[in-house]
């Protein structure tokens, strides 16, 4: 946006002074950074609703709680960005946080003993259900919707398998840890949610950090850059269930328990905090950091409609139309920057 | 898809085509085995004779009608995920599922198994379908949010929505009209239902095939620019494909309740996904502008074929549960998708 304005400003100074320098530079940060801008004000705002709306929101309890309910789905919303970015889309991320939570519960079976190779197991299946669906994806050259929705149905089963009904017992260690209360305010929680955002920015200097952007940028121009387009797109989905059955870990300390049954609830709100955060579906725009906030900011918005004192009935209308206008937010926010002309209908 | 493995096949053309002019064609047999109508019309033929063979009982006409009957509902309700889809720029409808119940409840309300509101009921459950479908519509081509995200938002409101108006507990039940339709021998001994499905599928092809709403829908998808500046109005068509795609799922949802004679809040759920890979099975790609909705009455008796199969086959009753189930028919929808729902290689 500043670039045409810059090269302009010789012929327009004779006629009017250019615009000074701050704003200009002000302008540019604008528009670069204004889903960044939209998402941290959209924080801003919940958590002053809930501190306003919760008495007690800034005691230690408080905040362990929440932060115990911001982790799952946070987590869930950053594999879901991984792949986003990389141009595709996860259906059946939701099944496979169900399914590795399901193999760790199992395994475990409260015992403390049996923790580290639970969690080994859980982690290594849902790196083995992202490493199918890139397959499948990137391999057999399938459409991702149609694809992830069947191993979603291939997964889900299997998740029927290993628990049939909600239940299992976590390991005492793993549950107790989770409400632990590192510093004064800081539950272990919100200590592995930084621990997450650093991994990708680790993730975003290495070199296949930067090849996700370009697959989803353009795979066509990535894959004349020397980019290796399908290894690129194997890797973003099973990171994506490598970080998807670290969701399922989390939601099982969260709850103590295995669901076999929460699936497409938790793929749903995976895409929606991403969309509030300000990735593009497309992919190739957005990151991690934004649908980390974005999950923060649904799970507010969700205890928010809770002590607004709404009634029962009425929550989730409430809540599905908040986040209808939130998403409608980020998308009119996101556009502004390259919005194509009129005639191109949006994005094809 | 022709259009894309037409270069590829062009050396195997018959030494003499037919006219000289004419752009060469791969032979028939290839064609054939490329078409998507054509595969998946001998996949459910194959499957339905594998059934036949494990239970005679379900070659009976009894059954045979019974299945078609089941089929059109899924039928009915992809109608409108089909239009959506040619439609392009990323067009999808997840919330047909949650608008096809919202329908059946509202009509059920009204109804409340007396002829008498019958046609009050009807427009009442249609005009709320209609008001889904608007919001979809100015979501995507007004706020500019990615049609998945918007629909999948939907899907909140419109459960939400459902949730307040019932209070958890949805009341009344079908007309006995609408039971005479859908589960009553009327013509020739085949059910109302499929005599409507019959009709809806031939307006719908002639829709698509014979008349400027469809030749436009298809310019749309294939490229909107090129649309916009042939004079085709790019919006307006788009909006009355989400209103049409609400417009059918609510149909749909209503013959559900026929057949169900009751509703319960999850009665659409399971359309949301199935009536996409319908649409993608009968080869209407999800980029846009590509397909028919032939194609996705085959994929929606295949789909229905196929699930009907795996419940004789007793696969997923017993200690396993509905798991087995779900797995192979996972499995068997990415095996049907790679025979021709592939997308173009990079390298060319």
């Amino acid at each position: 946006m500043t670039t045409p304005s810059r090269t302009e400003a010789p012929g327009a100074a004779a006629g009017a002074p250019p615009p000074p320098l701050l704003l200009r530079a002000g302008r540019s940060a604008l528009s670069a950074r204004m889903p960044t801008l939209a998402v941290a004000a959209l924080l801003v705002v919940t958590v002053a609703a809930s501190a306003v709306l919760q008495p007690n929101f800034f005691s230690a309890y408080s905040m362990t709680a929440s932060f115990a309910t911001f982790l799952p789905l946070a987590t869930i919303a950053a594999a879901q960005t991984i792949i986003v970015l990389a141009g595709g889309i996860d259906l059946s991320l939701g099944t496979i946080v169900t399914l590795a939570a399901a193999v760790s519960v199992v395994l475990m079976d409260g015992d403390d003993a049996r923790l580290p190779l639970a969690l080994a197991a859980g982690l290594a299946t849902g790196a083995a259900c992202g490493l199918v669906n890139g397959l499948v994806v990137a391999g057999l050259r399938l459409q991702p919707i149609v694809a992830t929705f069947a191993t979603s149905s291939v997964f889900g089963g299997a998740a029927l398998l290993v628990l049939p009904q909600p239940g299992g017992e976590a390991s005492p260690a793993l549950t107790e840890t989770f409400r632990m209360v590192v510093a004064l305010y800081v539950p272990v929680p919100a200590v592995l949610l930084v621990l997450l955002w650093a991994a990708w920015r680790l993730l975003r200097r290495h070199r296949f950090g930067q090849y996700l952007y370009a697959v989803g940028g353009g795979a066509d121009a990535a894959y004349t850059s020397a980019v290796p387009v399908s290894a690129v797109r194997v890797f973003s989905y099973t990171a994506g269930g490598l970080v998807a059955a670290l969701a399922g870990v989390a939601l099982l300390a969260d709850s103590g328990a295995g669901d076999p049954t929460l699936g497409t609830e938790l793929t749903l709100g995976s895409i929606a905090a991403l969309v509030i955060g300000g990735t593009r579906l497309r992919g190739g725009v957005g990151g991690v950091g934004g649908a980390l906030v974005g999950a923060v900011v649904l799970s507010l918005i969700q205890g928010l409609v809770f002590f607004a004192g709404v009634p029962t009935d009425a929550r989730e209308f409430v809540y599905g139309c908040i986040i209808i206008a939130a998403i409608a937010l980020a998308g009119l926010l996101t556009a502004r920057g390259a919005r194509r002309p009129a005639h191109a209908g949006g994005p094809r | 898809m022709t259009v894309s493995t037409a270069p590829e096949q062009a050396p195997d053309q018959p030494e003499r085509p037919d006219r000289p002019g004419a752009p060469a064609r791969p032979p028939l047999a290839r064609r054939l085995l490329r078409d998507p109508v054509v595969v998946s019309g001998a996949l459910a033929v194959l499957l339905w004779v594998v059934a036949a063979l494990y239970s005679p009982e379900f070659a009976s006409w009894g059954q045979v009608v019974t299945l078609l009957t089941v089929a059109s509902f899924l039928g009915v309700i992809a109608i409108g995920q089909t239009l959506v889809i040619i439609a392009g720029g990323e067009g999808i409808d997840l919330s047909v599922g949650a608008t096809a119940t919202l329908s059946a409840i509202v009509a059920s309300r009204f109804m409340d198994g007396s002829n008498e509101g019958f046609v009050v009921a009807v427009l009442l459950a249609l005009g709320a379908c209609c008001v889904v479908g608007v919001v979809n519509a100015v979501g995507v081509l007004v706020f500019r949010v990615p049609p998945l995200v918007m629909t999948l938002g939907m899907i909140a409101v419109v459960t939400g929505f459902i949730r307040l108006y019932t209070g958890g507990r949805p009341e009344g039940s079908a007309a006995p009209l609408l039971r005479t339709l859908v589960t009553g021998d009327t013509v020739a001994g085949i059910p109302g239902v499929l005599w409507l499905w019959l009709g809806l599928a031939v307006l719908v092809v002639w829709l698509l095939r014979r008349t400027s709403f469809g030749w436009r829908l298809y310019a749309v998808g294939g490229n909107p620019t090129t649309a916009y500046l042939s004079g085709v109005n790019t919006t307006a068509v788009r909006f009355s494909a989400y209103v049409l795609s609400s417009l059918f799922a609510g149909v749909g949802g209503m013959l559900l309740l026929g057949y169900a004679q009751n509703v319960y809040t999850s009665l659409g759920t399971d359309y949301m996904l199935n009536s996409v890979a319908a649409a993608v099975i009968g080869g209407t790609a999800l980029v846009g502008g590509v397909g028919g909705y032939l194609g996705t009455v085959i994929g929606a008796i295949l789909l229905t074929v196929l699930d009907s199969l795996l419940r004789i086959m007793q696969i997923g009753g017993g200690e396993w549960g509905d798991a087995p189930r779900q797995i192979i028919y996972g499995v068997v929808l990415i095996i049907v998708l790679t025979a021709y729902g592939r997308q173009k290689r990079l390298r060319q």
